[in-house]
């Protein structure tokens, strides 16, 4: 049940947007499709809408085949990344809208109305047009809008990619507790991993057209499958021959057991975070180590820029040979 | 909670105050500019028509508005004019979509001949449409001497209206936007009417009351093929020209007005049904 994905293909010309994808998205959870701009992440979020079409492959929605059923039928809400917003409409008109197309009792609709902008923190705002709107309330608004459908399942592209960093933040939070309420399956698309893993139940991670790891985010971030989950995950840097996180490396002023011997020939404070860069002594691995430590840990060690240090990876750190 | 936030910032952000008079001083010279050259190209000659029109006195403004051959030029023109701006409405809307929406072969070019009755010389298209529609029409159909020629000829000349003042409109339409309605549920039609058509109606007001001015002052296209039969397809414009080779400014004035009056009518007129639509969306 939920959403059932099968052996999903899309082409644009010779362009390969997704390969062979196979995917089931439990019901009442909240999962992130996550990967790098024009991966194909936001193509299978419409195709699941119906705003596009695949070439081949099928989608079961609640058990329903919904492959050939137009996006008028479909009763997915869509949440788009620049909001879509109904511009000449006020937000009440523009959260009603759905239920007027269903031709709803009209005190019905202005009960589930109140409920939904009560919901998203808008009751003053039922009357302003959507250009009176910040970027959050615009996008809170087009949430309600898509939530007044009672969907079956509930689609977000980039929901907070048009918002800065701080009402993201608010907004994904929300996001969050509101899912906890309301429990409608929900899909969404980001490329912020940072964002992926704080909100989803499970992670689809998609790259050029493929699914490259599907599972909760603790079992990606500590288990990736392939260089690719690990480096878009968080920062990875190169330690002797394998992948490893930059705060997983144990670093010492003191001669040790090391995989890795040199001085550090760079050093950026960045609030309570250090980052070094240190460069191997050894002529076959050239290239810098990043590591990163805080303040604390900086001067409880003594080290400073310059210094030779020895690295090797903390214990129980994650790591990819490659 | 973190939405309160955000809403309380919302709620007291200070409204810039702005007394009546905040002109800085360029742009001050800038409305300066503005003002002398509408009122040189505009202003001073309206207030001259209207005051020519008053020339005669009040008795010369009556007897040439109701002389039944004027009132005729009047009723055909104003009639014309508005048939032409509803079937603009209609087309140009839809030649407009179909400009920016559909792809097909030689669609630059038609973006090209779209222009041509605004690049055309009026009479130049007069005698086209002699030429096609008059007594030695190759494809047989004869309009000459009817009120059909001053439609057809009205329909020619302003086509780009509506067209040319949609087209931005409907590029710069979200088709997210549509997506939104319809995964809402709606239909086509419902996106047309709830969501398009309100989003359109101010450009297609703007390009009706354009039509519809250019309609009523038309001359040069509809003179040839129109004939000028006195009480049948005589236009308003070529009235005025009558009034002048009489000698007759104060009448030719007074048509002047009405035609004034009447196109500013219409433009407060669709003005208003622009935010009827507007709201019913």
């Amino acid at each position: 049940m939920g959403i059932e994905i099968r052996g999903i293909n899309k082409n644009f010309g010779d362009f390969v947007a997704l390969e062979d994808i196979t995917l089931s998205v439990p019901t009442g959870q909240l999962t992130a499709l996550l990967g790098p701009s024009g991966g194909g992440k936001s193509t299978l979020l419409r195709i699941i809408a119906g705003l596009e079409s695949s070439d081949s492959g099928t989608i079961e929605i609640e058990g329903v085949d919904t492959t050939n059923v137009p996006a008028q039928k479909r009763n997915v809400g869509f949440v788009f990344q620049h909001y879509a917003a109904f511009k000449h409409m006020t937000v009440e008109k523009n959260i009603a809208f759905g239920l007027e197309i269903r031709k709803r009792p009209k005190d019905e609709i202005k009960e589930r109305v109140q409920e939904l902008l009560k919901l998203v923190h808008l009751e003053q705002w039922s009357h302003r047009l959507p250009s009176q709107l910040s970027g959050g309330q615009r996008q809170r608004m087009a949430l309600a809008r898509a939530l007044a459908i009672q969907p079956t399942v509930l689609l977000l592209d980039e929901p907070f990619g048009a918002l800065d960093a701080k009402v993201r933040k608010e907004l994904r939070d929300w996001l969050r507790r509101l899912h906890d309420e309301m429990h409608v399956t929900t899909v969404f698309v980001t490329h912020d991993q940072e964002e992926a893993l704080e909100v989803s139940d499970s992670l689809v991670i998609i790259n050029e057209g493929r699914i490259e790891q599907i599972g909760t985010p603790d079992d990606l971030y500590d288990r990736p499958a392939s260089d690719f989950v690990l480096s878009f995950l968080g920062p990875v840097t190169m330690l002797g021959d394998r992948m490893i996180r930059p705060h997983d490396i144990e670093i010492s002023p003191y001669e040790q057991a090391a995989i890795v011997s040199g001085k550090i020939t760079r050093w950026t404070r960045v609030g309570f975070e250090i980052r070094l860069e240190v460069t191997p002594d050894d002529v076959l691995h050239p290239n810098p180590v990043h590591v990163v430590l805080t303040r604390t840990e900086a001067t409880a060690l003594g080290i400073h820029e310059g210094d030779q240090v020895w690295l090797r990876p903390q214990v129980g750190a994650d790591q990819v040979t490659s | 909670m973190t939405t309160t936030t955000t809403l309380t910032a919302g709620a007291t952000r200070r409204r810039r105050p702005r007394s009546a008079t905040s002109l800085t001083r360029s742009s001050g010279l800038g409305l300066g500019i503005a003002l002398t050259w509408f009122s040189l190209l505009v202003l001073i000659p309206l207030g001259l028509i209207v005051i020519q029109s008053a020339d005669g006195g009040w008795h010369t403004f009556h007897d040439t508005i109701t002389s039944p051959q004027t009132a005729s030029a009047l009723r055909l023109t104003i009639l014309q004019a508005f048939y032409v701006t509803v079937v603009n409405v209609v087309f140009g809307t839809l030649i407009a979509w179909v400009l920016v929406r559909d792809e097909f072969p030689g669609k630059r070019l038609l973006e090209v001949i779209i222009d041509i009755p605004f690049a055309l010389p009026t009479i130049v298209a007069g005698l086209v449409l002699l030429s096609l529609y008059g007594p030695k029409s190759p494809i047989g159909l004869n309009v000459a001497n009817t009120e059909r020629s001053v439609f057809l000829a009205l329909l020619f000349v302003t086509l780009p209206f509506v067209v040319r003042t949609v087209e931005p409109v409907l590029i710069e339409l979200d088709p997210e936007v549509e997506e939104a309605a319809a995964s809402l549920g709606a239909s086509r039609f419902t996106i047309l009417r709830r969501i398009l058509l309100p989003a359109l109606a101010p450009a297609i007001t703007a390009g009706a009351a354009l039509a519809f001015a250019r309609g009523i002052s038309e001359y040069g296209s509809l003179v040839l093929l129109s004939g000028n039969l006195p009480n049948h397809t005589e236009v308003a414009s070529v009235r005025i020209l009558t009034y002048i080779e009489n000698g007759d400014k104060a009448g030719a004035a007074s048509i002047a007005v009405i035609l004034l009056a009447v196109a500013l009518a219409a433009i407060l007129l669709l003005q208003l049904l622009t935010r009827a639509v507007a709201k019913r969306g």
